[in-house]
């Protein structure tokens, strides 16, 4: 395998952006990239989208948007793996490259979720689960999600004021985030008094319906060299799935996909936990959150909330997690929201990111976990400055 | 959508067939055609036991476009006599009173109306077993 480095990475803004297209907005974050990177030439690209079909009706993304990219004949194509969709978009790139295949290929994702109400996209979103046995009982992904809350809550004693401290932190990074949706901060009390959802969860404790784009670019550590930019390594790689349905799973208070990917993450890097500085992390919802730091042995199951109120995962703490807002502030337009995390892990990497946000102490490793649906999926990354 | 498609569940959702590995005696629901435990390839029909015991719960206010006239609606995960843990509704009861851990009975229900699958369609919902 050869070395593989990302050299460019560029997004929209996210948020409900009326004037911008499904296209507009791939593109946009893709000539972004490539403008960061440098390149002048792709030789390939790869696109996660959970489910264009249903936000936009517009299937058959890689044609789309290689015309609209001006990459005459470019080998495109769209990646699905729901809400993990972008990190796989991520994978596929990193393995081309690192096969020898090509030398130069984009990782984008994109989803336009606000054309359609927000039953619609509840319904689109609910694709994920699984169609016969979850949502024809009428589970949606806050419900899937409440569903792990209770069972977590149960037997480790997870409180709601731990959930509360998940968004709190999330809001606070967020408002330092120019790219974010809601880019503001929220008090515990909000949180609390936010309308319910799905019983135990509200609204503040749910990332966003969001439109937005993202895209990085890899390649070979030696082109990037002559590049001349900072040279942002990838060295592990992992990538799990897990039965679709909540309840076929035996165990629904830890992601088993997650645990499996991050242990194959961390074996091609040759690292642990400990030797991670930060850390990107699906937060779909707050919960997500906490069942996450334990999957991927951060945290003793059970032990992730307590840890969250303490502050060990803010921006000062011993492992800042979402430094970027994570998807609750951020937004979260499913296809784009794993490669959005590469980007935000990328500009700490490099020192650049906005606002105060920056992590101090020169942080030199980081993690990216991305899933897909109620965990059926998950991609974890590990990055690393050469 | 055609009703073939309701139709070609409803021996599970109707009547609860699932199948049971004849090598290791898992039991899958619906049918598999391969076992998820030991990878056997034949089963026999077993029926599900129709009571269990509540594992999580949540109280739906959101709902998804063919379910917003039920909102709102509780459902759960149940894990009945035989081990087998299944997803459903929660009905016939206040949902302020529903509790991890109570017991349940399995109930023939109406579940959609005029759904995205265009027809009525029927399956088991749970009932608390004190009503
Ligand atoms: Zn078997």
């Amino acid at each position: 395998m050869r070395d593989v480095a990302v050299v460019g990475v560029g997004m929209t803004k996210f948020g409900e952006i009326w004037e911008k297209s499904f296209r507009d907005l791939y593109v946009e974050a893709a000539l972004a990239a490539i403008d960061d990177a440098g390149v002048d030439r792709l030789d390939s690209m790869h696109i996660g989208c959970m489910t264009s079909g249903l936000f936009v009706g517009q299937e058959h993304v890689g044609s789309l948007m290689a015309d609209y990219l001006g990459q005459k004949n470019l080998a495109a194509s769209r990646v699905e793996s729901a809400c993990a969709s972008g990190g796989l978009a991520f994978r596929q790139a990193f393995i081309e490259v690192a096969s020898g295949m090509s030398d130069i290929v984009m990782a984008g994702g994109v989803e336009k979720m606000t054309d359609i109400g927000s039953d619609g996209a509840t319904y689109a979103l609910a694709a994920a689960a699984d169609q016969e046995y979850e949502v024809f009982h009428g589970a949606t992904f806050p419900g899937l999600y409440a569903l792990m809350a209770v069972a977590h809550m149960e037997k480790y004693g997870t409180t709601r004021e731990m959930l509360s401290a998940v968004s709190v932190k999330n809001h606070h990074n967020g408002a330092m985030n120019p790219f974010a949706q809601y880019p503001f901060e929220v008090t515990k009390e909000q949180v609390e008094s936010s309308v319910m959802v799905a019983s135990p969860l509200r609204i503040l404790d749910c990332s966003p319906i969001t439109d937005g784009g993202a895209a990085v670019i890899l390649t070979t550590v030696d082109i990037a060299k002559k590049l001349g930019k900072p040279i942002i390594k990838v060295i592990g790689s992992g990538h799990a799935t897990d039965m679709i349905a909540l309840h076929s799973r035996d165990d629904i208070t830890t992601i088993k996909a997650t645990m499996v990917a991050a242990e194959q993450a961390f074996k091609m890097a040759g690292k642990t936990i400990k030797d991670i500085d930060f850390a990107e992390v699906h937060d779909c919802f707050t919960i997500a959150e906490i069942i996450v730091m334990e999957s991927l042995g951060l945290y003793e199951p059970g032990k992730a909330g307590e840890a969250v109120l303490k502050g060990e995962t803010g921006l000062e703490g011993s492992f800042p997690i979402n430094t970027s807002g994570g998807l609750k502030s951020k937004g979260h337009p499913v296809g784009a929201t794993g490669v959005a995390q590469m980007v935000e892990v990328v500009k700490q990497l490099r020192g650049e990111a906005e606002n105060g946000r920056q992590l101090k102490n020169n942080p030199k490793t980081a993690l990216t976990q991305n899933m897909g649906g109620s965990g059926g999926s998950t991609l974890v990354h590990i990055l690393e400055v050469a | 959508m055609f009703p073939s498609r309701i139709w070609r569940d409803s021996k599970h959702r109707y009547r609860l067939e699932a199948g049971k590995c004849t090598k290791c005696g898992k039991i899958v629901f619906p049918y598999r055609l391969i076992c998820p435990e030991c990878g056997h390839r034949e089963f026999e029909k077993v029926i599900l036991p129709d009571t269990g015991k509540l594992m999580t719960y949540s109280v739906i206010r959101v709902a998804p476009s063919q379910f917003t006239d039920q909102a709102p609606y509780a459902v759960g995960i149940a894990e009945l006599e035989n081990g087998v843990k299944l997803l459903a509704q929660i009905t016939d009861c206040d949902v302020e009173k529903i509790k991890v851990g109570m017991e349940i009975r399995i109930e023939f229900r109406r579940i959609q109306t005029d759904s995205h699958q265009g027809v009525l369609s029927y399956g088991y919902k749970f009932v608390p077993k004190w009503y």
